[in-house]
């Protein structure tokens, strides 16, 4: 016997077609409604402000359904800033862990992608990528809204 | 029993309420952020959220809980919401005359989805829920009580009629019941208690995000919250058609009124929307004094109005 139609097509016949739009209305309907979760370290605050001056009327990301959550089991995206140190690193790993997947995470700010400042000081535990797998850097000390929302699209296209 | 089926299943049971809800949770949205002078989500945006919710996420179980009621709470919310909205719907729309007393299983039946959430909750076995979980019980023996009251008010003023179908006749017949002074204050009552059941912002101590971070629904994810999701939907718009339905004449699907009914239910939902917008969360204790004191009061104030003929 040959192999049972419908498996292994991948976009010619039928059961591949219904799958692809499957995945695609999957990733439409994901795209289209990230909720936020934000996990601060050891932040100077900056980019906190920054973060909420993109939910504030003049940026408003609830525009592209995004929103702020207060728990990590409702987060599509984690958003990280601040140095993370060596009691930082155990909490982003527990947070990590507790999210349900398929998670994003975004580094915030020159301190969440390299360091910045505090690369050689004596608590830091590394950029978050060190920790655990990012998916989209938007640098800057702090980084302005715009650049904040040029990074979520981004983020967004890359999905 | 193919008519009950569809009645509960398509119109005007699951979907039909589901995806009304679902764009008055749009309006919602959409509203708060006109008042904060953004520009707000997209029309199809609570669709969206539902099949991101249902499709894509991952469900963790809680690993010191109850599994168990932890997934069957939110089918239950929808269970309940669902028959709640058939027994509400089929009358306002002329469908069926109803049967005697309905009133009081609608009653029953509104409050499966607020128990459903406390069960949720504390089957989680996460300390944040079960504060959320408490606080939504001392919401519920606040609100019950005034909401019994509003429906006694209306009760009386239908002549003791148990039943909603002859409550929107006598209203169509007469005029509606919001013509009148007891019925000002029975309206005022109801927004009031609907406010609550919603959970909306006043009265939204259960889940509050900041505090103790989405409280009765902090462990749930995934499918178990897009029910959830759906059962918020249908209430966001059974409750203010029971409203429409006791208070304001009811539907009548003939030409401009069709208009006409889908004003009503705006109306009440975007009032709802300024409340929430314009007040900032209550205190647990201060909810419960507002509501078994001064609302209570009301609505014994109304009683005796509309006993008295005003």
């Amino acid at each position: 016997m040959d192999e049972p139609a419908g498996r292994n097509c991948n976009n010619s016949c039928l059961p591949g077609i219904l799958n692809s739009y499957k995945v695609s209305f999957k990733n439409f309907c994901f795209k289209k409604s990230l909720w936020v979760f934000h996990f601060g370290g050891a932040s100077c605050n900056n980019c906190d402000i920054e973060i909420l001056d993109c939910l504030t009327p003049r940026y408003d990301l609830e525009r592209f359904g995004i929103l702020l959550v207060g728990s990590i089991r409702h987060a599509d995206v984690l958003l990280v800033n601040g140095s993370i140190n060596m009691r930082d690193r155990d909490r982003l790993l527990e947070i990590y862990e507790q999210a349900p997947k398929p998670i994003l995470v975004v580094a915030i700010g020159a301190c969440g992608c390299t360091g910045g400042i505090f690369a050689e000081g004596n608590t830091f535990a590394g950029p978050v990528d060190k920790i655990i797998p990012v998916n989209a850097y938007i640098p800057g000390c702090p980084p302005k809204p715009e650049a904040i929302i040029a990074g979520i699209v981004k983020l967004v296209k890359s999905v | 029993m193919a008519v009950y089926l569809f009645y509960l299943i398509v119109f005007p049971g699951l979907l039909f309420s589901a995806v009304t809800g679902a764009f008055l949770s749009w309006f919602d949205r959409k509203i708060t952020a006109r008042v904060q002078f953004r520009k707000g989500p997209p029309l199809l945006q609570p669709f969206y959220d539902f099949f991101k919710l249902l499709l894509v996420k991952e469900t963790i179980l809680p690993k010191k809980g109850s599994p168990m009621m932890f997934l069957l709470a939110p089918v239950l919310a929808v269970a309940g919401a669902a028959l709640a909205s058939v027994f509400i719907l089929l009358p306002l729309f002329n469908i069926s005359s109803g049967f005697k007393g309905d009133l009081i299983v609608i009653f029953y039946l509104l409050t499966i989805p607020s128990f459903s959430y406390i069960i949720g909750s504390l089957a989680s076995g996460n300390p944040l829920a079960a504060v959320g979980g408490s606080r939504e019980m001392k919401l519920i023996m606040s609100y019950e009580s005034t909401f019994l009251l509003f429906l006694a008010g209306i009760i009386v003023k239908a002549s003791g009629n148990f039943n909603l179908y002859s409550v929107i006749s006598i209203q169509q017949n007469t005029t509606p019941f919001i013509g009148s002074v007891s019925g000002i204050l029975l309206f005022i009552v109801g927004i009031f208690c609907i406010q609550a059941k919603l959970g909306l912002v006043p009265f939204d101590m259960a889940e509050a995000e900041t505090e103790i971070t989405e409280g009765t629904f902090i462990e749930y994810s995934g499918p178990p919250y897009a029910m959830i999701k759906l059962a918020k939907y249908i209430m966001l718009f059974i409750l203010p058609s029971f409203l429409a339905a006791l208070l304001l004449n009811g539907f009548t699907l003939k030409g401009i009124n069709i208009l006409w009914a889908v004003l009503k239910i705006a109306g009440v939902v975007l009032l709802l929307t300024l409340i929430r917008n314009t007040n900032p969360r209550l205190k647990i204790k201060q909810a419960v004094s507002f509501f078994m004191i001064w609302m209570n009061l009301l609505a014994v104030i109304a009683i005796i109005l509309a006993y008295l003929g005003y």
